[in-house]
Parts: structure tokens; sequence; C-alpha cells
């Protein structure tokens, strides 16, 4: 469901996410409890529609339809990764400019973040983005 | 997690030998511990760390007048002046400055905090919350502090600008906005506080401000819309003695300065340690601007955002403020505490407070026990904001075409960072100067977005794109070093750097000023009178952090920390913008401590 703005606490569908728009910042929702799982801001996962094309082959195969998932917390400070560069298709953290490509797997290519935006794989199933599996890597920062 | 936090006993030391460096005042160092190790020959060896054998207190007495060989607080003086009257480095010899020794961190980000002595025994903060506690003669490591902070903190200044003394204790105010208490002997945590909740935003990155069995506190996070106060703990048990908010509540005198519900979340925050005078009781504390950054969004003075106030350090009694500039829309905080020091006006001494402002203009102020009076304020780099200012109040008028609104695009000089950001300037009573660490040729404009808030959240009222700078054309240099002679109101001498510049400043009886803060890595002396360069030497990294000076056994040390990042970093990926350039500042915190080699 969307984590803040307008639309916080909505759930979120594949409609939500088209190729071009800027990525949403969501919390995971416990498929059978229903509880959503804000308890914690390292829960928080960037979606986002890229072309399928695009993706490297290890970041498609944990994509669904072009969509992508990742960690919505920054490694380098653990910030949330807030904003969104269209033209070169990255995250951008706001607080210290570090940036990285959700086309190849969280890559940094930007900034001083150390390492990846731990990649969630996701896939659709009755309409609805579900998580497969958990972080590929540790969210956040890691305490120096 | 099983621990909030934990004691880390490392088994290790600062191995690597230096020449043996016959030092001014007789003594010779010869690496480490056993007197053996050469150049040729390192003693690589493991040790258990044991803490310190013996410790001096720290007294009120001691506070107030503390011995010339050492660095008790953030600022030397309660004054801030950032003075050490030793004067066996000085302008003759200052040439022959060597390391000593040298101690990396092992953390990266923005190494701020001062090197802070007390009778041989070095303590140092750093990103992270990590204490070192260290022999400042021989740089062996005695106790390291390291805290657990907690996952899901987010850093916005990855930073810690030093430790408070008090007793045998040692104080550090956290990046989770906790206050902890260390035996200063073994690095043992006594208390632990909780001054906020770091999941609201709030968090420190101030050096504790001790005085009278008090540990006063600021809390950071005017970007993520916090309510800004000072706290003052019992010194021994860590129990809360007063809390006064910068921001007063509905019915409170100056709540008529805010419309509506903004005082809950109209920032005013405290980040820099704050200025005391023990004579007339009071603690004077600089103030961040009002949150978020649009001033229409919160229409007001906004009291007490971007201005001085006096707190009584018993009570916490508001007892006089001053407010720089009103209804802030720059970004431009007012936290670095006023200098306290005599000025000549008029065939008078007053009694003044001088602030040299982000806001680019020098102010001076007068302190009295029940009012802050204004006497001068001048522009020190180029401002474009302030059209005059009321000669008896010192109440700026603004060009409203160059103050920020919601839904424009708004240019202005200097730029957020200021004609001086939170690096202090320092003052020196045997030349009479204060020297100020400026940024020039910069200036910036913002495009106001309304935007409803959200706890914990960033919240600028501005787009991060939005955010804009721009160098002069024609500009030679970013950085400088300024010295004013406060007497006549007339700026005496200048440095200037190409890099810009965020070195906090010290100067000595040596006659001497020491500075880094430039992208270059260097760390220099100047000639206090002249401004002469009279040395450097190129550190590891670039240096945000506060010198300091200290003696043992006679002999004086330069102590500095090196380590690049927060705003200095951030302000380097805005010039590197504007230029299509990318600086490499390598990162990672060294600790170095000079002396002269005979
Ligand atoms: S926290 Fe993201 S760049 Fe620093």
């Amino acid at each position: 469901m969307f984590a803040g703005g307008e639309r916080s606490g909505q759930v979120i569908t594949p409609g939500d996410l088209l190729v071009g728009k800027p990525p949403l910042l969501v919390y995971p929702i416990d498929p059978r409890s229903r509880i959503v799982r804000d308890g914690s801001r390292l829960n928080q996962i960037l979606l986002v529609r890229l072309a399928p094309d695009e993706l490297d082959e290890d970041t498609r195969a944990g994509s669904a339809d072009g969509v992508v998932g990742y960690s919505g917390v920054c490694t380098h400070a653990g910030c949330d990764v807030t904003l969104w560069q269209a033209e070169t298709r990255r995250f951008r953290c706001p607080c210290h400019e570090s940036e990285f490509d959700p086309r190849d797997k969280g890559r940094v290519v930007g900034g001083p973040a150390p390492r990846r935006l731990p990649r969630l794989p996701v896939k659709i199933a009755d309409g609805v983005i579900v998580a497969e599996g958990s972080f590929i890597g540790r969210p956040g920062f890691l305490p120096g | 997690m099983t621990s909030a936090r934990a004691l880390v006993g490392i088994g290790s030391l600062l191995v690597a030998t230096t020449v043996p460096v016959t030092l001014l005042g007789g003594c010779t160092t010869q690496g480490m511990g056993t007197g053996t190790a050469t150049m040729t020959q390192p003693a690589p060896r493991a040790r258990t760390t044991t803490g310190a054998a013996s410790y001096t207190p720290v007294t009120d007495q001691r506070l107030v007048n503390p011995e010339a060989e050492n660095w008790l607080m953030y600022r030397r003086t309660y004054d801030g002046w950032g003075y050490s009257p030793l004067e066996q480095i000085n302008t003759g010899n200052v040439k022959n400055l060597v390391p000593v020794w040298s101690f990396s961190t092992g953390v990266a980000e923005g190494h701020q905090a001062p090197p802070i002595v007390n009778n041989g025994i070095m303590f140092v903060s750093t990103p992270q919350n990590q204490v070192l506690a260290l022999d400042a003669k021989t740089g062996e490591l005695l106790w390291r502090y390291k805290r657990e902070l907690p996952e899901d903190l987010f850093q916005l200044h990855p930073t810690n600008r030093g430790v408070g003394l008090y007793e045998d204790k040692v104080y550090l105010a956290t990046l989770d906005a906790h206050v902890v208490a260390l035996d200063a002997k073994t690095g043992k945590l006594l208390w632990d506080r909780t001054v906020e909740d770091y999941k609201k935003g709030y968090y420190m990155t101030l050096a504790p401000l001790v005085a009278k069995g008090k540990v006063m506190v600021g809390v950071s996070g005017g970007e993520l819309g916090i309510r800004g106060f000072v706290q003052a703990l019992d010194a021994r048990t860590g129990q809360s003695a007063w809390k006064t908010f910068t921001i007063p509540a509905p019915g409170e005198p100056g709540s008529d300065t805010w419309k509506g519900d903004s005082w809950k979340t109209g920032g005013a925050s405290v980040w820099i340690t704050g200025s005391y005078d023990p004579q007339l009781n009071l603690t004077y504390w600089g103030t961040g601007n009002g949150a978020q950054w649009m001033g229409d969004q919160r229409p007001g003075d906004n009291l007490y955002s971007s201005s001085v106030i006096a707190l009584d350090a018993d009570t916490g009694k508001l007892r006089a403020f001053h407010q720089y500039h009103w209804n802030d829309s720059w970004d431009w905080d007012e936290v670095s505490a006023p200098i306290l020091m005599d000025v000549q006006r008029g065939g008078r001494t007053i009694k003044s407070l001088v602030h040299p402002g982000r806001d680019g203009y020098l102010w001076v102020l007068e302190r009295r026990a029940d009012a802050i009076g204004f006497v001068e304020g001048k522009p020190y780099v180029k401002q474009t904001v302030f059209t005059k200012l009321d000669p008896r109040t010192g109440r700026p008028e603004y060009d409203e075409t160059k103050k920020p609104v919601t839904g424009k695009k708004i240019p202005f000089c200097p730029s957020l960072w200021g004609g001086k950001d939170w690096p202090p300037a320092a003052y020196n009573p045997k030349t009479g100067y204060l020297y100020i660490p400026t940024n020039e040729n910069l200036c910036g404009s913002l495009l106001g977005t309304a935007k409803p808030y959200e706890a914990g959240k960033l919240w600028l009222g501005t787009e991060i794109k939005d955010i804009g700078m721009v160098v002069a054309d024609g500009a030679n240099h970013i950085g400088e070093i300024q010295a004013w002679d406060m007497n006549t109101g007339q700026k005496v001498w200048m440095r200037t750097f190409e890099s810009h510049n965020w070195g906090p400043v010290l100067t000595t009886g040596g006659g001497l000023v020491f500075a880094g803060g430039t992208n270059d890595r260097y760390f220099r002396a100047f000639d206090g009178k002249t401004g002469e360069p009279l040395w450097q030497w190129r550190t590891n990294s670039g240096i945000t952090g506060v010198p300091s000076s200290f003696a043992v056994d006679g002999t004086q040390y330069v102590a500095v920390q090196s380590g690049w990042g927060v705003d200095a970093q951030r302000m380097q990926g805005a010039l590197d913008d504007i230029r299509g350039a990318k600086t490499d500042v390598p990162q990672g915190g060294v600790i170095w401590v000079f002396g002269v080699n005979q």
C-alpha cells in the first residue's frame, strides 16, 4: 500500500504503475493476516515499471511485466530514496545524492552509497503485486 | 539486537611508527611504548586497551578558567573564542611543524569534532557516534565507545561535533537523540537518556555545553519539521533539569509571531554548542531557520527562529533574545553561538555578542542581564536581500524580490549555505582580530512548493531539484578566511582559496591561525597579524574538523581530524554540477597531531 502522500494507506494495483511514470514508495501487506508491515522504515519498497527489454537478465527475472521492486532506504545513511530521474531512469536519494540504476540490480551509479539498493523480486498474482521472497541484501546502511 | 549499544574493547593500537622526532620542549617520541621501534623495524603488537591510569576531574572552576595546556570543551572556553594561549608554536617556528602521531578513526563521513584534551588524555568523537580516548602524547588508544545506532535511523548529517567533560565523565549527544555519559577512565556507559524520538525527525550532532552540574544540548531536525528546544540534564544522573522550546506555545510571549499550528513544526533547531557568560549566568544559543523553508507558508516573524536566545543556566528561563532576520525563507540557520568579547565603540567598552551570520552579515550585539541590544550589522560577503537595518533594533528590511516564496523561483545571495555556515570563527585577544571562514561568490535560488507535513520525513518546502546555486561571473575564488578588527569594525586581511571553505578556525597565543576546509586536503597555518601563509600539510582527506591545541609535559601540539563529508561534500556536488566536473575528495577519518621539530 502507499506509504505517505495523498493516497497513503491505499492498496497498490499494477495499474498504478506505468512505464515512464515515477516510482511509488510503498509498504507491504502480509497476505494472510492482512497486517500492514509498516513498523519499520526498512520495510519501505520502491516500485517502478520499466520497459522489460531495458532490464538486465537478473533484474528481468525478478520483475513482472516490467515492474521491479527495491528497498526504499538508501544504503548510504538510510534516507528514503524519494527522487526519480526520468531521463536516466535512476533512483536518487535526496540526502547526499546517491543514484541507483533500477535496470541493473540497483547498482550505485553516483554519490556516496557504498552498495546496491537491495532488490525485491516481485510477481503479479490475481491483479496484485506480490513480493517473491525477501530483499536481496540488507536494506539500509550498515553501521560502521 | 540484544543490546542497544556496545562498548568495544579493541585489541589493537597504532602500530605504524614514525621517525623519532625531537620536539620543542625537550621530549622525544619514539614510536610506541617500548621506545625500540625504528622505521626499518616496526614493532607491531596487539594489546587490550586498559583505559586511563589516572584522570583529573573537570570542575566548574577549571571550565571557567582552563589551564593553558588544556582544551576542555568545543571552543576551549565558554566565550567561544577558539583560542589557545599556548605560544611555543609560533610564527617563527611553525614552518617546522610535523606530524607526531596519527590515528585512523575507521569511519567515513564528516569528522567535525575537536580533539578535546584534559591533562594528557584526548577525547575525540567521530561520525557513527564513536568516542575515542587516546594518550594525547603518544597516540595510544585508551578506550573506544561505539554506539549501536538504530537500523532504521537516517542520517541527513552523519557527523558529531565533540564531547563534553565534567567531573570524571564524558558526554555525547547522539544521532538517535540520546545523551550518554561515559566513564572518562574506561569508556564504560554510565547512563543513557532519551531526549526525543528520533523517529519524529529529532537528532543531535552538537557537543554538549556543560556548566554548573548540567549537561545542555539542543536538537537538530529543522529539515524534518521538528519544534526546537534546549534541554539540560543533571550531569550526575542524567535526569532532566529543564527544557526550553525555541518556539513559544500559544499564549506564551512571542506566540503571536506564528499563525495556526505552524509553531508545532516550526523548526528553530539548535545544533551548535552554546556559549556561556558565568557572570550573568546566561547561556547563549543560536537557532536554526523556520521549517519548512518557505516563509509565506508560516507568516509572521517566527520567534525565535534565526535568533540568539539567552537562557538562564540554572532554570532554562529565556531572559533575552535577538532575532537576526525574521520569517526566514533562505534556509539561513543562525546556529553558531555568538562569540563573547569586548568591543570598543565610541570610547565605550561593550560587552558584546559577535556573530558572523549565515545571512552574510557580521552582527555585533550588547549582552546585558535581561536584554540583548543591537550595536551594528554589516555584510561581510555579497548580500542581496537586506535593503537596510533599523538603526535602533537591527531589524532588516527585505528586497521582496529576493525572498523565496511558494510557486516562484527566487534568486538571492549568499546561497542557502550562507556567508558562513556552522564552521566556527575564532577570536585572538593578542591580535585583537576575529577570523571568519567564509564562502563568497555563491548565490542561490529556491522555488517553493507546498506539501503537507509528515512526521519524520524530509519537509523542505521545496523540491531538491529546485534548489539552485550559481557561481558569480568571473569569480576567481570561493573560500576565504577574513580577519576583522572588531574595535574598528574593519576587515584587515583576507586569504582566498579556489575551493570552497568549510574549515573551522583555531587561533593561538603564538600569533597563528590554523584551518583546513578546502577540497585539496591541506591543513594550513597563517600569520594572525598579516594573513601570510606560513605552513601547510597535505592530509588524508578534506578537513572540516575543529582544530585544537594543547600541551603535555611542556610540549605544545596542534590537533585536528581530517575527514571530508556532509555539507562540504554536498557543496562540492553542487559546484561540480555547475562546472560539469567530478571532484573526488577521499573519505575516511584520521586524527592528526602535529608538533614542532627542533
Ligand atoms: S542517505 Fe542516501 S545518499 Fe546519503
